[in-house]
């Protein structure tokens, strides 16, 4: 087993995993303050017919018609998600998780059928749960373009993603272009769960967008650092969830890509540096402790 | 003669169906001091956000200086409501005050030392220098409201437009803020402020706009600020207690 960790192939696979853990990691922040940490989900739910459809019409796998075919079903999926918020009294997340189901469903029933057209084996579980097995040298490259591509269009635009995502209102006064970044923003993320869909799969695409920005932000009070850590804690997920599912054949990535993640999570929940429970109860006991310095008797239990 | 800052024609607004402002007609002269008071629902901040453009209007032609708003962008300067941002974001007090540089730092470039030093001394000026670093959650309310202040005083701007900077904030930050806001006006900046408390109109202010959904009047505060004016704005179902000897009214619930 151990021998196979070392061949080439693995590495690179490996090495895969952690890019787009990493690119998908340092996006999430972006959702995570645009608050549209569940928008991800319905995103990555809706992009999969899209995906399916490209592949049923053209027969290729080419990574920028699949992106062209998954940005469109998605873009779909908000809209209607959208349209009911607005004609009907229906609120945003039941919206979201009667599209969210659909789409996936849809995306299911063609998936089912491009199985059976294309007798391709190993089509429907990739799809789904994400098989890095099955990852050729070209998903590494299309994975490593990917986190280069989202690091670019991040750390050039450093203080401008802060005022887009902190204070819109104010950016688009002082001349910023909101709605053009409204258009990068979701190009990123499409892209992301359209190239993260092959390793970890369509249902959990979103956990890896979502669990390292909510980790991270036990960590750090600042913005820059904030993408560091989650692109990092996404990175080592990749890498750990795909060496333990490595040990077992045929085992999926994704799930165990996602248990990582979210393990991670309960460590910086319980030992984060910035209002992490542990902390939290330590530095309430000290200021018990303080305030019973000064007034000896006043302090009960009930005393937060 | 003072110059006509803002000139504001026939504009409309509307959030979907519903029209929040209709034939907004009115004229702005420089160097003045301007309370916008009406009723909750009035359209106050709409007014704001639809002259800046963040709102888009229906209708209707705005001019700042003469000229459409693109080309003056940057003599403008803007202060949100406080409650219109989540102060959880991670970012530090100079951080939020340097955002009123990015026009001058220019898009994709990174900050200088002389930008941070800068934002440093509109916090100085809002006595906020030691919360410098602080992480903008841990601020209280009043504070907060500061940083947003000078992230307006960094812009430098000829015209500025503040909504409801004095919610919620204790009687130190008032005076510190209205202290700030009458030094703009003796620079000769323009100002138009969103504001809820009629009892301090005529301390505050030089002119006052009344908005109900339109303009119900505007203009200098000694001659419009009356029991009639304010009556006409907020409906029928306020009694007011006039002291008309020092302008000081009150509005009672009947």
């Amino acid at each position: 087993m151990f021998s196979d960790l070392l061949s080439s192939n693995t590495q690179w696979v490996l090495f895969s995993t952690m890019m787009l853990g990493a690119a998908a990691g340092a996006a999430g922040v972006l959702s995570y303050w645009k608050k549209q940490s569940l928008m991800s989900d319905a995103l990555s739910h809706a992009a999969l017919p899209g995906v399916v459809t490209t592949f049923l019409l053209f027969q290729t796998k080419q990574l920028f018609l699949l992106i062209t075919g998954a940005a469109i079903t998605a873009m779909a999926g908000t809209f209607f998600i959208q349209l009911i918020c607005r004609t009907t009294r229906i609120k945003e997340d039941t919206a979201m998780g009667m599209i969210l189901s659909v789409f996936y469903g849809f995306g299911i029933m063609l998936l089912t059928i491009a199985n059976r057209s294309s007798g391709n084996q190993s089509g429907l579980d990739r799809f789904i749960l994400g098989q890095s097995a099955s990852m050729t040298e070209s998903d590494m490259w299309s994975m490593l373009c990917l986190a280069f591509l989202v690091a670019a269009v991040i750390f050039t635009g450093l203080k401008e993603w802060k005022l887009y995502l902190f204070d819109p209102d104010f950016g688009r006064g002082i001349g910023l272009p909101v709605k053009r970044m409204d258009i990068v923003y979701t190009a990123v993320l499409v892209t992301t769960i359209v190239i993260g869909i092959q390793a970890v799969g369509v249902v959990l695409i979103a956990a890896l967008l979502i669990i390292p920005a909510a980790s991270a932000r036990y960590w750090t009070h600042s913005f820059k650092n904030m993408l560091v850590i989650s692109a990092v804690s996404g990175g080592l997920s990749g890498v750990l969830g795909t060496l333990i599912s490595a040990a077992g054949s045929g085992w999926p990535t994704g799930p165990f890509i996602v248990v990582v993640a979210a393990s991670f999570f309960v460590f910086s929940l319980c030992c984060g540096k910035e209002s992490g429970l542990l902390v939290r109860y330590w530095k309430m006991k000290r200021q018990k402790k303080q305030l019973e310095g000064i007034f000896p008797s006043s302090v009960t239990k009930e005393v937060r | 003669m003072t110059a006509t800052v803002l000139r504001v024609e026939q504009l409309s607004a509307a959030y979907q169906k519903n029209i929040v402002l209709r034939n907004v007609n009115f004229q702005v002269q420089a160097g003045s001091l301007t309370g916008i008071v009406g009723p909750n629902g009035a359209g106050k901040s709409t007014l704001i956000k639809t002259l800046l453009n963040i709102h888009p209007a229906l209708s209707g032609t705005v001019t700042f200086f003469g000229s459409p708003l693109k080309k003056v962008k940057k003599r403008i300067g803007y202060v949100p409501q406080r409650s219109s941002v989540d102060w959880d974001f991670p970012a530090s007090a100079l951080d939020v005050v340097m955002m009123g540089l990015y026009g001058k730092i220019g898009w994709l470039k990174r900050p200088k030392k002389q930008h941070r030093e800068l934002a440093f001394k509109a916090l100085k000026k809002v006595g906020m220098a030691h919360y410098a670093g602080r992480q903008i959650q841990q601020l209280s309310g009043g504070q907060q409201q500061r940083v947003f202040l000078a992230r307006a005083l960094v812009q430098e701007a000829d015209l500025y437009f503040m909504d409801e900077p004095l919610a919620g904030v204790d009687a130190r930050t008032e005076r510190a803020i209205m202290d700030i806001l009458d030094e703009l006006k003796k620079q000769g900046k323009t100002v138009m402020v969103v504001h809820h408390d009629l009892q301090t109109v005529t301390d505050y202010f030089d002119h006052v706009l009344f908005l109900n959904r339109t303009v119900i009047t505007h203009g200098k505060t000694e001659d419009v600020f009356t029991e009639e004016n304010i009556r006409k704005t907020y409906g029928g179902s306020l009694r007011l207690k006039g002291v008309t000897g020092d302008h000081v009214f009150r509005l009672v619930k009947q």
